[in-house]
């Protein structure tokens, strides 16, 4: 078991190396960062010095030896632009990020399953069909054109809501968060909307899959002629069917609506990490570019170990296997 | 039926009690600072926004002319130096008083701020700061230097008491954010908001705001839902797209002024055979630009009113010279050139290319309003009168750099660019020394100079000018210097002057600031 869980881990460190090279070449490749930090104003000797000072004059493999040293040591070096540590900076705006994409999650959830339990059970009826047809837009609609007009309409027009930022935050149970007031609920309402129609139309088309093809099953028509409640052969029967690739699905591509809040991000100003890693990727803040990407490969990498060492006691094989 | 009743009325009260505190002020920023360290980073948003917090020796308004601010008066008391009487009575945030020591200890910390990536040391070095008394500085330098007031209002002045060893992070978190300015620091969530508030011990026109909070939202329609919204009270860097349709709502007034940015385009005047011109059939040719006579045909067949009217929605002004009409130093004989297609074409046809050729228009497209729009412009007024001009656009990241120092060597890599040049010190030494002088590193003259433009008399001028204290006859040289490089060199040929565009809610106006800056104390 230690040794597989050694394996595991040096392969994990292997990826993070393999993958720190290749951002790091990337990101070296493209611009210069002087030109968007110096003021145009600058003399040569000016823009020489701040070429010295952020290490650029360096031949690329002497700056990623430094960065990899200084890698081992927890520092993932400083942002060019704000001039603190590059790790403090994501890290300080992943609370406002997780919190967004956690929102939309559960927005994608509450409406998507009734939703596609709806389409699914009464496949032929008009509201049925306008769920589905509404489920294409939103799969085809680009968010931040969404984006826009969800402000257009409910902040600017009707003017029941915030059109830009994060509320104020609250505390509950230890956790702090703008979904624990009424000012930050107001606030995340529609940019976790915006991002969360991608994922609602996923989850109303599974669920409305699923529907169709468990209401046909024997249990559920055993179920009926047993007299069960409707409501009962839903919520019990068919909903914990249904839910089984649901959550594989949502459970699969959290990541994706973290990645995806960048737009979101963007365009509601909210200020978490897309937002960041979009500025920095703009300004070729380098030091924030590759945190970014390594803290994001981090916890693919640890996600995949944790899954992997759970497998190896579910399934000794996997352990033979490892061992052999 | 209840809950939802609850809720609108709910969010209905948020609304009020926004709409109730009329001295409240929160501002949508299309560009966030990087910190609040006043000489952290020598760059626009961080030097607008630290106005607020900080003052300057010397102030400088809307149009860049200056006014007396920590220091209540400045002159020259020999040809090498400046005397600079402070102002007395002032106190810091922190209620201690601002002396000259604070100014002394300012310019120490302002040069070695660790990690900066662009410094004051630009305005400092080759100054020798002496404090005369508790209220008097002089500054002296080697040669006579006439641009001292225009530097000292770059330089935001810090409490020798809050900010010893302090770090840049300590401004961030506001433990040494301490100034003299008419705000006060409250915080700081990068990304999110930065609040202050009123300072009621200010030396000069108390603050109208009891509180200002500044949001950065980047994506200009955002921004403009934001005001139509109500979640902002006033916004910068109105799109000029959006200025026609925001002219016909109720509730916001929109402010525009020229900035003292110009649009100009730099040609290759330092190689034979520059990289991106060739002759129709590709085959290689002597740079054209090479040539005065091209580059007057090339300023000819340029239509800067239809640039102004048609990708500028009006936005604009035309240009002649490198800084709009007020600023010191500019020429008063100087107009934009008049649209002539046909006598370019015949002015080419004298230079030896009645045939035309062949050449690349390098821009920005992220970096100017409507950058890639007016070159796509230019290229096909070029195109008109024979010359074969195709347009390459890329993100600023890359093509500042490319246009610097993208070539052999670290030559500048393209042969006719569009670019922008906004005169920081409010005068036409800025854009001469930067653009016009022969590149010179060790004097540091011509920094920006990508096309290598060269002319001795231009650059006798500049120099003659930057060593002329007398204000008068500064301009004169300066004025003589643009005459030459721009209007007989065609070294740089301007286009227009950008025109900057805020926009308030309906009430209050916004004065525009020539320097782009978005200062809340210009909201009235």
């Amino acid at each position: 078991m230690t040794a597989f869980i050694l394996r595991r881990s040096l392969q994990s460190v292997f990826v993070l190396f393999v993958m720190s090279l290749l951002v790091f070449i990337g990101v070296n490749l493209v611009g210069n960062p002087v030109d968007m930090l110096i003021n145009p104003e600058a003399d040569q000797a000016e823009i020489e010095r701040v070429i010295r000072d952020l290490g650029l004059d360096r031949p690329v493999t002497e700056q990623y030896w430094y960065f990899l040293v200084n890698a081992f040591q927890g520092d993932l070096g400083k942002s060019f632009v704000f001039g603190e540590p590059a790790l403090k900076l994501i890290i300080q705006r992943m609370p406002a990020t997780f919190e967004l994409a956690l929102f939309s999650l559960l927005i994608a959830i509450v409406f998507g399953i009734p939703l596609g339990i709806y389409a699914g059970l009464k496949p032929n009826s008009k509201i049925s069909k306008t769920i589905m047809a509404g489920s294409i837009l939103g799969f085809s609609m680009p968010t931040f054109w969404v984006g826009i007009i969800l402000i257009m309409f409910f902040a600017v027009h009707l003017g029941w809501l915030p059109s830009t930022g994060r509320g104020e935050l609250g505390t509950f149970l230890g956790v702090t968060s703008s979904i624990f007031t009424l000012d930050g609920l107001s606030h995340i309402f529609l940019p976790a909307f915006n991002l969360a129609l991608f994922k609602l139309s996923s989850v109303i088309r599974l669920a409305r899959a699923g529907t169709r093809e468990i209401i046909l099953q024997d249990y559920i028509k055993f179920a009926r002629a047993k007299g069960l409640s409707e409501s009962r052969v839903i919520n019990v029967h068919l909903l914990k069917n249904i839910l089984i690739p649901i959550v594989t699905v949502i459970g699969l591509e959290f990541g994706s609506l973290i990645a995806f809040s960048t737009v979101t991000e963007t365009v509601f100003a909210w200020p978490g990490m897309g937002k960041l890693i979009i500025e920095a990727i703009y300004n070729l803040d380098r030091p924030i570019v590759v945190a970014y990407l390594m803290i994001i490969v981090f916890i693919f990498v640890t996600l995949n170990l944790v899954v992997d060492i759970t497998y190896s006691f579910l399934d000794p094989r996997v352990r033979i296997k490892g061992e052999a | 039926m209840k809950l939802r009743h609850l809720v609108t009325s709910s969010i209905a009260a948020i609304g009020i009690s926004f709409a109730a505190n009329a001295a409240e002020l929160r501002v949508g920023l299309h560009s966030e600072p990087s910190s609040i360290d006043p000489h952290y980073h020598n760059l626009g948003p961080n030097n607008a926004f630290g106005t607020h917090i900080f003052s300057h020796l010397v102030g400088s308004d809307e149009n860049q002319q200056h006014y007396p601010d920590l220091a209540e008066s400045w002159k020259p008391i020999n040809d090498t130096t400046w005397e600079f009487k402070l102002r007395k009575n002032v106190k810091w945030h922190d209620g201690s008083p601002f002396t000259a020591d604070d100014v002394m200890f300012t310019v120490e910390r302002a040069q070695n701020v660790p990690n900066s990536p662009s410094s004051f040391v630009t305005y400092l070095k080759g100054k020798t700061f002496e404090k005369v008394d508790s209220h008097t500085i002089h500054i002296k330098t080697s040669k006579p230097y006439p641009l001292m007031p225009n530097d000292m209002t770059t330089v935001k002045i810090v409490s020798a008491k809050a900010a010893k060893g302090a770090s840049t992070e300590d401004y961030n978190s506001g433990k040494a954010a301490i100034g003299t300015g008419p705000y006060k620091f409250v915080e700081w969530v990068p990304g999110d908001r930065i609040v202050l508030e009123r300072n009621p011990d200010y030396f000069g026109t108390q603050a109208k705001y009891d509180r200002v909070t500044f949001k950065p939202i980047k994506a200009g329609p955002a921004r403009i839902s934001a005001l139509l919204a109500g979640d902002v009270d006033l916004i910068d860097s109105v799109p000029p797209l959006d200025v026609a349709r925001l002219k016909q709502e109720d509730g916001v007034t929109l402010s525009s002024g020229p900035s003292n940015r110009v649009i100009y385009l730099h040609m290759d005047q330092f190689r034979e055979n520059s990289p991106h011109i060739t002759a129709k059939d590709g085959s290689p040719i002597k740079n054209p630009l090479m040539d005065v006579r091209v580059r007057k045909a090339i300023s000819m067949a340029i239509n800067r009113d239809a640039i102004v009217a048609r990708v500028m929605e009006g936005v604009a002004v035309p240009a002649g010279q490198l800084l709009p009409a007020g600023f010191h130093g500019v020429s008063n004989k100087m107009k934009p050139m008049k649209y002539d297609p046909d006598g370019a074409k015949k002015l080419l046809a004298d230079a030896g290319y009645g045939d035309g050729f062949k050449m690349t228009i390098h821009g920005p497209n992220d970096r100017y309003i409507n950058d890639a729009k007016i070159a796509e412009a230019i290229a096909q007024m070029m195109n008109r009168i024979g010359i074969e001009a195709s347009v390459e656009t890329m993100t600023k990241a890359v093509y500042f750099g490319r246009a610097s120092r993208g070539g052999p060597n670290k030559s500048p890599e393209f042969s006719f660019m569009l670019l922008g040049w906004g005169a920081g010190s409010g005068e036409a030494s800025s854009p001469l020394k930067a653009l016009l002088h022969t590149y010179d590193k060790s004097k540091g003259m011509g920094a920006a100079n990508r096309g290598r433009h060269s002319d001795p008399k231009v650059d006798a001028l500049v120099q003659k000018a930057l060593a002329t204290v007398d204000s008068d006859a500064r301009g004169k040289l300066l004025a003589e210097a643009t005459e030459i490089a721009v209007g007989e060199n065609f070294g740089v040929i301007p286009l227009h002057y950008q025109v900057n565009t805020w926009a308030s809610k309906k009430g209050s106006s916004y004065q525009p600031r020539t320097d782009e800056r978005t200062i809340v104390m210009g909201l009235n």
